[in-house]
């Protein structure tokens, strides 16, 4: 069982809720046909690419045995880790701070800024800026942050939420990306047409001023290597490269789960991580930095270890191995729940079945609707066999049921129609002899179905069956009966 | 050998000829099965609902009937129970601190078969028409389970299966490896988006101009059944043991 | 208490069940059963999959080819280490520059040369992956990075299978700068285009004998 945990982040999660529940925010999604279309289109295609890249590779199984077992050798022993690659990155002239929370990271992240004179930041795509409203939050403190990832870009310019982690614009098709360049880009060729490389031609021109002069960068880490303080950064378009080389300061902010034991790590989680996210063989540009280099790149360099929430998750012995997650993206790019609903249902900065536990698991399920995120799966296991880290999520999730499910218990006097179904369930399959009995009511459901043998309505909670499937008259006698009747008897 | 049959829950209560096929087939090839009378229910439902200590007694009245000498190995009709059976109970006993119900749960588990996994694996079926004598006359097609096809690995078992059934047809099934959106109670709990899994579910078997979709789990072929008997679609559903029990003398009827 | 208290603190009471930390099994294939040639041969396969030029030559073709790759340039840029022989056929209408430690060339002056030329310290076959590493013979990062064409010297020597055969030859604390093909992305439909904001031209001289 979960142990009593105290250390709840005091201050703002960010974003890390869903604000209404699952069914209904998928309810909506549902009914957005072009959103659909979209996302049907583009996670059908990174299917087929990562089946590919994967199948290229013999030891596939062998990598995923070693990144989880790399992953979780990190996680037991994450204190030493986090010490070691502080005294490394440290010793190599870059400064570590530490941050309990989201409003703790922001204001770490602002004062930085603001020492260097600056008022605008270039950054690239980062999974914990998203998560701790990075931006938002320095818009309010007149700091003007320009993402230069072609997705978050789009999602920047079309005034959007992200919707997927890897690709947050992936509910967008080429036209409508075109549509929103040509109405947000102050410079933009209006003859702009919806071809993908054009698309990013102007997006590259958009930016390149930006990255030529911009004086700070803020980024994620897809890694850091304790033995070394070496930290790495895998992206594909090159505005990593800029961000990350070109301006004096760069401030990374990094959760605290991301460190890596030892420098060979990286020969596995580099063969895992580009097939499992974008389905190549290897993601164009991967960079890796440790500390200053005198006369190369950025010369005053800052990390952010990040744990809002983190340790939490990590208090969960059923829930932990979800810190093991290298967000690759491969478990929403398979999950025929997120490519029905799109990212925005999941509320979270992250969406899909990770998001489905790994939100409730940082906040604690009882924050806000994230208890009925670890509904919101038919559990058919695609994301665990798609993860290239092993994360047993279909377990994680009918272990924070069985942790809703507990945290409701004492709240409501009456029981639900679930509770009393559940209850009653409990009595007639633990035995049986219940069964038996119980059994004997079939005749009366062949009753209820009438002469076309179909029950079409059900009231209650099992209304929602009904809505699109009919269920059969029962048979007159049960299995069981039947064998009584013919082997027992002769 | 001797085989006990669980039968599980929704077999016994709505699918009893599922079962007699079960044992109907076994019986052909000369084996002896026996029904544990104290049997009842797997239990994935509460568990996969979050009622854990509601699950308690179920996965406890399993483990009590099904811990015997009394057979060599058992066989469910099911890759979803018997992936609960050999997975899921050893995890809620680990989750409520009962490091003995999981040690004797472990021990049942793996004496539990899926049936394509007990005929092909254990009893080394490979043509059914030939060791088992089935026919069907029928052009069907054929969905994979979640469970059986990721939890239990059975590959392409059923499949290969039914492919040897006499004068059968077997059309293959778009997107086949995708949910049909059962998923128990999810199918209550987020009723849209387990419907907008079914239609795409439905229109493809309808699109493979099969008569009937057969599967290994009788829940999802309820689920897909109750769906294309709403649309009023042609195809039935039908449980690949009842096909295999299917013979020339005594063909099953759609 | 300090943040950085708290948070170990936290991590402490979270792991106060002592879970075992495994023993990783490394079972992955750490060494190549190719021969020169299918190593070449796969290196090429994977380069030119992703849109780079790749030509395999002698080293003495080495100054003809650079010539012939940086025929539409108007300049170039090299890192200091650079074998200036490697130059020694480019026409006199090319403006050269050398980026030396003490005489950088600034951002903007990078950004209005057209081409860069580097040696690399590592490649991988079996992902088409190239490793640059701010020896002298290729430079700051920047310089790789900032002009729109990049010629890349890959010695046959330098060019591994596998993943875990590049990692001896790393040395993993100097700046690095892994390139799979020119700059691409996969944003808009999750469909792979090349040409964003790094060199939209990638030419690879894969040399023999070297
Ligand atoms: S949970 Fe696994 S599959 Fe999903 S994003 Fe994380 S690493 Fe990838």
């Amino acid at each position: 069982m979960t142990q009593v945990f105290l250390g709840m982040p005091a201050g703002g999660l960010g974003n890390l809720v869903e604000t209404e529940p699952f069914p209904a925010a998928a309810h909506r999604e549902l009914g957005n046909t072009q959103m659909r279309k979209n996302l049907r289109h583009a996670t059908h295609t990174i299917r087929d690419k990562r089946l590919r890249v994967v199948g290229e590779l013999p030891d596939w199984e062998q990598l995923r045995d070693a990144g989880s077992a790399i992953k979780n050798s990190a996680m037991f022993n994450l204190e030493e880790r986090l010490l070691e690659f502080e005294k490394n990155f440290t010793a190599r002239g870059g400064v570590v701070h530490w941050a309990r929370d989201a409003d703790e990271a922001n204001t770490i992240v602002r004062d930085l800024i603001r020492e260097t004179g600056s008022t605008e930041v270039v950054k690239v795509k980062s999974m914990a800026t998203q998560e701790i409203g990075l931006n938002e939050y320095l818009e309010t403190q007149g700091i003007e942050a320009f993402e230069t990832d072609l997705a978050e870009l789009i999602v920047q310019l079309g005034h959007d939420k992200p919707s997927h982690i890897l690709v947050p614009a992936i509910h967008k098709n080429r036209t409508e990306v075109r549509d929103i360049f040509l109405k947000e880009m102050p410079d933009v060729d209006p003859a702009l047409t919806d071809e993908p490389a054009k698309l990013a031609e102007a997006a590259r021109k958009h930016l390149r001023a930006k990255f030529l002069s911009a004086k700070v960068a803020i980024s994620g880490a897809n890694f850091a290597l304790a033995d070394t303080g070496t930290l790495g950064v895998v992206e594909s378009e090159g505005n990593g490269r800029m961000c990350l080389t070109l301006p004096e300061t760069l401030i990374t902010v990094m959760g605290i789960e991301k460190v890596l034991p030892h420098t060979d790590d990286i020969e596995v989680m580099m063969q895992l991580l580009p097939r499992s996210s974008t389905g190549e063989r290897m993601n164009p540009y991967t960079s890796m930095w440790t500390g200053v280099t005198e006369d190369d790149g950025p010369q005053n360099v800052h990390i952010v270890l990040l744990d809002n929430g983190r340790s939490r998750v990590l208090s969960d012995s059923f829930g932990r191995s979800a810190l093991n997650c290298i967000r690759c993206s491969a478990c929403m790019n398979v999950c025929p729940v997120y490519e029905r609903t799109g990212g925005h249902a999941y509320g979270s900065t992250y969406p899909g079945p990770i998001g489905a536990i790994l939100s409730p698991l940082m906040t604690g399920i009882e924050v806000e609707k994230n208890n009925s995120l670890p509904y919101a799966s038919s559990l058919c296991g695609a994301c665990f066999d798609a993860c290239p880290v092993k994360i047993n999520i279909p377990e994680i999730l009918v272990h924070l049921r069985g942790e809703d499910v507990d945290s409701q218990r004492d709240k409501h006097k009456i029981p639900t129609q679930m509770d009393l179904l559940m209850k009653g369930g409990s009595w007639v399959l633990g035995k049986g002899k219940n069964m038996k009995l119980v059994e004997k009511a079939l005749p009366l459901g062949r009753l209820a179905a009438g002469k076309n043998k179909k029950i079409k309505k059900l009231p209650g909670i099992a209304a929602g069956w009904t809505q699109s499937r009919d269920i059969p008259a029962p048979p007159a006698q049960s299995f069981r009966d039947w064998w009584s009747a013919e082997k027992e008897s002769k | 050998m001797r085989i006990a049959l669980f039968a599980t829950c929704i077999v016994d209560a709505m699918y009893p000829q599922t079962a007699k096929s079960t044992v109907k087939i076994l019986e052909r090839l000369g084996h002896e099965v026996i029904f544990p009378a104290g049997q009842a229910c797997c239990g994935q439902m509460h568990m996969n609902s979050g009622y854990m200590p509601e699950a308690l007694p179920v996965v406890e009245n399993h483990v009590r009937a099904f811990d015997t000498d009394d057979y060599d190995v058992a066989v469910a009709p099911s890759g979803s129970c018997v992936a609960s059976v050999k997975h899921q109970h050893a995890f809620l006993a680990d989750r409520l601190g009962k490091p003995e119900l999981k040690e004797r749960a472990t021990a049942v588990g793996k004496r539990t078969y899926e049936l394509s996994q007990l005929l092909v694996d254990v009893l080394g079926i490979t043509n059914a028409a030939e060791q088992l004598g089935s026919y069907f006359p029928e052009t069907i097609t054929y969905h994979p389970s979640c469970h059986g096809m990721r939890l239990l690995k059975l590959g392409d078992r059923q499949l290969d299966l039914l492919k040897t059934v006499g004068g059968i047809t077997v059309n293959e099934l778009p997107e086949a490896d995708q949910c049909c959106g059962f998923g128990g109670t999810f199918s209550i709990k987020n009723p849209d988006v387990s419907s907008a899994m079914l239609d795409d579910k439905v229109n493809n078997i309808c699109s493979t101009g099969a008569s009937a979709c057969a599967g290994g789990d009788a829940s999802c072929l309820m689920h897909i059944g109750g769906g294309l008997s709403r649309t009023g679609a042609k195809p039935k559903t039908l449980h690949l043991a009842d096909i295999l029990a299917s013979t020339m003398e005594e063909t099953v009827a759609l | 208490m300090s943040a950085k208290d708290e948070i170990l603190g936290r991590i402490r009471t979270a792991l106060a069940d002592a879970p075992q930390a495994p023993e990783v099994p490394r079972g992955y294939r750490t060494s190549s059963e190719l021969d020169e040639e299918a190593l070449i041969e796969l290196l090429v396969d994977r380069l030119v999959d992703y849109k780079a030029g790749v030509d395999v030559i002698e080293e003495s073709q080495i100054p003809q080819l650079v010539a012939d790759k940086l025929a539409g340039a108007s300049s170039v840029v090299t890192p200091q280490g650079l074998n200036p022989q490697w130059l020694s056929a480019l026409p006199g209408t090319i403006a050269r520059h050398v980026d030396a430690p003490g005489d950088r060339r600034s951002v903007a002056e990078l950004d209005a040369i057209s081409a860069v030329v580097t040696s690399s310290a590592v490649s991988i076959a079996e992902s088409g992956t190239i490793i640059l590493d701010g020896e002298p013979d290729q430079g700051r990062r920047a310089i790789s990075l900032v002009p729109d064409h990049h010629v890349c010297i890959v010695p046959v020597s330098t060019v591994v299978q596998l993943l875990p055969e590049a990692m001896p030859r790393l040395t993993i604390t100097r700046p690095l700068t892994w390139i799979s093909g020119p700059s691409a992305t996969s944003d808009i439909e999750l469909e792979r285009v090349e040409g964003v904001h790094g060199p939209r031209t990638l030419d690879v001289l894969l040399v023999r004998g070297m």
